[in-house]
């Protein structure tokens, strides 16, 4: 307790020091905005174990460490960079440290309804115009990380896409955390308004350079008005030492249709909360994950489905693989609210475990408020068929192949419920790489059996 | 050279002896056929040739074309040129069929330092196979054997095996659960892969498949030991009579 004191004292000295100097510091509504949400990270501190939407992950780690808020510093150059970029994007904004990196940035030919540019610059220039979404939708009460982002509020990617605008190819944001002496932390701060009948989407992608460790706290507010249709992806492949935790907060109008997919591959210690809020009739909802891990790495998937209004449909589907020691959380809950009859809920969460000391923990909630709704949860874990893997190698393909094969059967569930676009291509070649060398390590292959360890449930309420 | 050489094979599933001393010799061009009761040890042995590794073997050896087929991994011996049809064949949800079977045929070309075969060219060795199996070509783009009828599992098998070309093709009860036109489908399709420098092994409980399949070999296990050798003839006199005489001849103690 007094160690995270201490680091409250740590964050109080980088807040001052970022008050003198955020953008927008003459604005009343924004400079009360982070003072609010400073104020409430100081009265909660980071959560604990003993905080039920944290009972499977200690971020202690994140806690004791005295990260400093990135300065100013060297770009790294193109040819570094340019590796991580999505083939067939729309543009590409660039993000290194938290903060936009315009020489590594390329617009690049939008159509005329389609606005792209850094928060910060947002900001400097017509902060009037953020006013009526920023911080209306993330709630800092509930979450200590989203205060924290809020309180640091700065910089981020602001997509503004204007009433009946169709845009198909993805607008790709790339986030990169550099390595430094000292531990970095950055609060991204991603804000995309999606107006009535539009169509986009989004690609959030973070990675690392070098292999320091480093704290990305995250956030977006993404609304979709009336009848708009955005993907969203979420792409994590920092190196393991990386702490992220990123929040995306979804707020639907009326028959919008929102998609989250969330592919995490890296990143040491990772939280990522998914939460819409399913605020416009006839709205929906589709949440599709993908989480693989090896070594210790730490993912945990925290889902807040929000049903506020009738006749609406939610989809979660995650899909987790773990090996080595790494650990995964799923955690699903489901709120309807009292009038959000005729609501149409269904989450489910399958999970493949490659070692004995792999962990997945899973969880669902269901608060239902109203009488006429359809909520279905189901979990599984599972291990690698035996009888498939010899079904394949009795037709000759070998066994590392093999094993990749299913565990892509695995992952393909996920990948299947993207619409075809470059932004899945991308991930699919992701997942792709990151299989093979999953597969590659069949050290706990031998120990594999399919009957014993084996178990299932499925609940319907 | 024979094909095939199985000398005094025994073999153990979980602390049973399932195959207590088999002995077998297949030369190229000839069909044999393994009839038996249930538990007899058939699909062990059609296991162990596909070399399941679940299977311990206490004894024996086995020569395929004069390489020591135990020493092989599964992969290596479907290389080499065996190929099991499943009694049971295995869904694999989220691997489309033809997918599955291009990337099986490269690997075995690949085993041979032949060229890999892309999709495009693929595609017509495919189709044609799918004629000859009557099978639909809908098949293509559905998952390995999910959703698939018993029939179409079956069909599915051998379409592998017309496809992947073996040396050896060990039928495991292929003809269990299918209605005679399916019967006739596969026996057709696997009638047409006879040839004199390829082998079959039929694994089957009745004679019915016999009368499609006609085997040079008839040879009965039972208890773990080929007990009676023939010719198709030992086929009929077998569904006449059951397997009544000789299970109770070969539950005799042995004494050594």
């Amino acid at each position: 307790m007094i160690a995270a004191t201490e680091q409250i004292g740590t964050y109080l000295d980088s807040f001052t020091e970022f008050h003198k100097r955020a953008p927008g510091k003459g604005q009343a509504w924004l400079r009360e905005l982070r003072e609010k949400a400073f104020a409430r990270f100081c009265e909660t501190g980071f959560p604990t174990t003993h905080d039920e939407d944290w009972r499977f992950t200690n971020v202690s780690p994140i806690a004791k460490t005295s990260f400093q808020l990135a300065t100013v510093e060297k770009l790294p150059t193109l040819e570094r960079v340019e590796p991580f970029f999505v083939p067939g994007r729309a543009c590409q904004l660039v993000f290194v440290n938290g903060k936009f990196a315009e020489a590594l940035s390329s617009i690049g030919n939008l159509p005329s309804g389609v606005r792209v540019s850094s928060l910060a610059a947002q900001i400097s220039r017509d902060p009037a115009a953020l006013q009526p979404h920023l911080g209306r939708y993330l709630n800092i009460d509930r979450d200590a990380f989203s205060a924290l982002n809020t309180a640091f509020l700065e910089d981020g990617a602001y997509v503004h896409i204007r009433r009946g605008t169709v845009i198909n190819d993805p607008i790709c944001i790339l986030f990169i955390s550099t390595s430094s002496e000292k531990p970095l932390m950055s609060h991204p701060r991603n804000l995309i308004v999606a107006e009535n009948e539009t169509q986009a989407t989004i690609v959030e992608d973070y990675v690392s350079l070098g292999e320091s460790p480093a704290f990305c706290n995250t956030a977006t507010e993404l609304v979709a008005g009336d009848n708009a249709v955005v993907s969203h992806y979420m792409v994590e492949r920092e190196h393991q030492q990386a702490f992220n935790i990123s929040t995306l907060r979804l707020q639907q109008g009326r028959s919008a249709n929102v998609s989250s997919h969330s592919l995490l591959l890296g990143g040491g210690l990772v939280r990522n909360n998914v939460h819409p809020v399913l605020a416009g009739e006839g709205s929906e909802c589709l949440i599709n994950g993908l989480f693989i891990g090896n070594a210790q790495q730490h993912l945990d998937n925290y889902m807040l489905v929000e049903h506020a209004s009738p006749h609406c449909a939610s989809r979660q589907f995650y899909n987790g693989i773990l090996d080595d020691q790494a650990h995964g959380v799923f955690h699903g809950r489901i709120i309807v609210h009292k009038d959000a009859q005729k609501t149409d809920a269904k989450q489910t969460n399958r999970n493949l475990l490659l070692s004995d000391d792999a962990r997945i923990d899973t969880k669902p909630q269901l608060e239902i408020y109203a009488d006429d709704v359809k909520c279905t949860h189901g979990a599984t874990i599972g291990q690698i068929e035996e009888n498939a893997l010899f079904y394949l190698r009795s037709r000759g393909i070998d066994e590392i192949s093999a094993r990749k094969l299913l565990l892509l059967a695995f992952a393909n569930e996920c990948l299947d419920r993207m619409a075809t676009n470059p932004a899945r291509e991308h991930v699919e070649r992701l997942i792709n790489e990151h299989l093979l060398t999953i597969a590659n390590s069949t050290k706990n292959l031998a120990k594999l059996t399919s009957a014993d360890s084996r178990r299932n449930w499925e609940e319907i309420g | 050279m024979s094909l095939l050489e199985i000398k005094d094979l025994k073999v153990r599933v979980d602390n049973h002896d399932i195959l207590k001393g088999i002995n077998l010799t297949v030369n190229p061009g000839e069909v044999h056929s393994i009839m038996g009761p249930n538990g007899s040890g058939k699909s062990t042995l059609a296991q162990v040739l596909a070399r399941r590794e679940a299977y311990e073997v206490t004894g024996g050896k086995v020569l395929f074309n004069g390489k020591d087929l135990l020493a092989m991994k599964a992969e290596d011996a479907a290389c080499e040129g065996i190929f099991l049809a499943f009694q049971y064949p295995v869904e694999i949800p989220g691997i489309g069929n033809a997918y599955f079977l291009r990337s099986a045929l490269n690997a075995i070309r690949k085993y041979h330092g032949q060229d890999e075969m892309d999709a495009m060219d693929f595609l017509p060795l495919y189709k044609e196979k799918l004629k000859l199996l009557e099978m639909d070509e809908k098949l293509m783009n559905r998952s390995v054997n999910e959703g698939f009828s018993g029939g179409e599992k079956k069909r599915n098998e051998i379409l592998q095996m017309a496809i992947l070309q073996p040396k050896l093709a060990v039928l495991d009860e292929t003809d269990s659960g299918l209605d005679i036109d399916a019967l006739k489908i596969v026996s057709k399709g696997v009638n047409a892969m006879r040839s004199p420098d390829r082998a079959m092994i039929v694994v089957t409980h009745y004679q019915r498949l016999l009368n499609e399949i006609v085997p040079d070999f008839v040879h009965v296990l039972a208890n773990g030991r080929i007990v009676r050798s023939g010719g198709p003839e030992l086929a009929l006199e077998l569904e006449q009579k059951g397997y009544v005489d000789i299970d109770s001849e070969t539950r005799q103690p042995v004494t050594a």
